[in-house]
């Protein structure tokens, strides 16, 4: 329970039916960058995804083969930890579900570890990048993702912070087990549920 | 691809607690560094941050991330500057209303990543208010006698704009001014450049530590890649405008 900070008001949330989670507030136009590592310069004729480890079928998709599957579109909201939300983004890929169906997930598979062509990692329980919550992501309100966040393509998983959608994605590992990433071993929570504002280790 | 860092060990869970304002300082005409008393806090890594909660009489809150400046061997006291942002909710309430007395809620240290433990060979590249950390780091460097350890470099608009200013100068330490540069300053002003890092960058061994904005960062990450500094000894920390 917080207690009150003297001559502290706040400013009123917008007056309308967008819901901000927990200790959240409205980036508006901004777009904030924030990743702890240089940004690398990737080119899409180089870029591939793969899924593999507890799978029938590891896959590995280039930047067109990708591009043919069916695409899939996320309209809505995306939290950082770092407390700005952005409501009204609209980015266009394809859905995560569409690349498991080709790779076939066995029984065993419980967790999954995406990684980036940076080195950078998150682990997410397999239930959250599957059933239409997760994608990935190439396009953002229609026009190429900036490298800045993650081009030319990025993990998007809105229903959680933001650094569980990790930027320059290059695959998914499926586990029997659970792997702490990179943010999850630096003192970040290993869900990141903002609606339980599940920021930091112990939340 | 660069491999994974190696894990550190997690840092331990830690609580809200109630600090006290000791003294506020002025840095710049737009920076202020809010000394707090925190009883008990746990030693912090140079280079990690606290989460400073406020909370209005409803029970609305704002929460923000300020990193430490002082070292990590302080007593119970923690050094946070904040830069005020026009538009920024906490920031300018931090400025304009919070006085030496007050309490605030904070949570930390934060932060398992952007942090120098003060034994391994450091360059550390700070713009505007990205040297709040760097000074945490530089700070432990002096207060064990291991400023051979580290090399600073600040990057701001003019020398009004640097914090600090009369402690953080000395051998370890480069001021680059963009805009406006002291009378017989001997390099012309300007962003950095590739000059101004190539006889830094060091070896293997030297961890290079960048802070400040996206468009900072993403510029001195371009920079040392490009001076041949593999990706994966480079540390950046991206201060948002966040307010």
């Amino acid at each position: 329970m917080s207690r009150v900070t003297r001559g502290f008001t706040g400013r009123r949330r917008p007056d309308d039916d967008r819901k901000l989670p927990p200790g959240q507030y409205d980036a508006g136009d901004t777009w904030p960058v924030l990743h702890a590592e240089v940004t690398p310069d990737i080119d899409p004729a180089s870029w591939t995804f793969t899924v593999e480890g507890q799978v029938e079928q590891p896959t590995t998709w280039t930047w067109d083969e990708i591009h043919a599957l069916p695409p899939s579109r996320y309209q809505g909201a995306i939290h950082c930890v770092t407390t700005w939300s952005k409501f009204g983004m609209t980015f266009d890929g394809v859905s995560v579900d569409t690349l498991l169906a080709a790779a076939r997930p066995l029984p065993s598979a419980r967790f999954v570890v995406a990684y980036s062509h940076t080195g950078y990692t998150t682990n997410l329980p397999l239930d959250d990048v599957t059933g239409g919550k997760a994608w990935v992501v190439w396009d953002v309100d229609g026009e190429p993702l900036p490298r800045d966040h993650g081009g030319p393509a990025r993990l998007l998983v809105p229903h959680l912070y933001f650094w569980k959608s990790a930027k320059w994605v290059a695959g998914l590992r499926l586990l029997d087990h659970d792997e702490p990433g990179f943010w999850e071993v630096n003192g970040y929570h290993d869900r990141g549920d903002p609606w339980l504002e599940q920021r930091y280790q112990g939340d | 691809m660069p491999a994974p860092p190696p894990p550190p060990p997690t840092p331990t869970p830690t609580p809200w607690r109630v600090a006290t304002v000791v003294d506020v300082v002025p840095e710049t005409a737009r920076a202020k560094t809010f000394r707090l008393s925190v009883p008990g806090r746990p030693r912090h890594l140079a280079g990690q941050h606290y989460v400073v909660r406020l909370t209005a009489p409803d029970g609305y809150t704002a929460t923000r991330s300020y990193s430490v400046a002082s070292a990590p061997d302080d007593g119970d006291l923690v050094d946070l500057t904040v830069e005020r942002l026009a538009d920024g909710e906490v920031s300018t309430f931090l400025h304009d209303e919070v006085v030496v007395g007050d309490e605030l809620e904070v949570r930390g240290p934060i932060g398992g990543w952007f942090v120098w433990r003060g034994d391994t060979p450091a360059l550390l590249v700070g713009g505007g208010s990205g040297v709040v950390p760097l000074m945490s780091m530089l700070r432990l460097a002096r207060a064990t006698g291991r400023s051979d350890l580290v090399r600073l470099v600040v990057s701001v608009r003019s020398p009004d704009d640097l914090y600090y200013a009369g402690e953080i100068e000395g051998p370890e330490t480069t001021v680059v001014h963009t805009r406006v540069a002291p009378p017989g300053s001997p390099r012309p002003v300007g962003r950095l450049r590739p000059d101004d890092l190539a006889p830094l960058v060091g070896g293997d061994d030297t961890v290079v530590y960048v802070c400040g904005s996206a468009g900072f960062c993403t510029a001195v990450g371009d920079l040392c890649v490009g001076l041949g500094v593999a990706p994966g000894r480079i540390r950046v920390e991206r201060f948002g405008p966040t307010g």
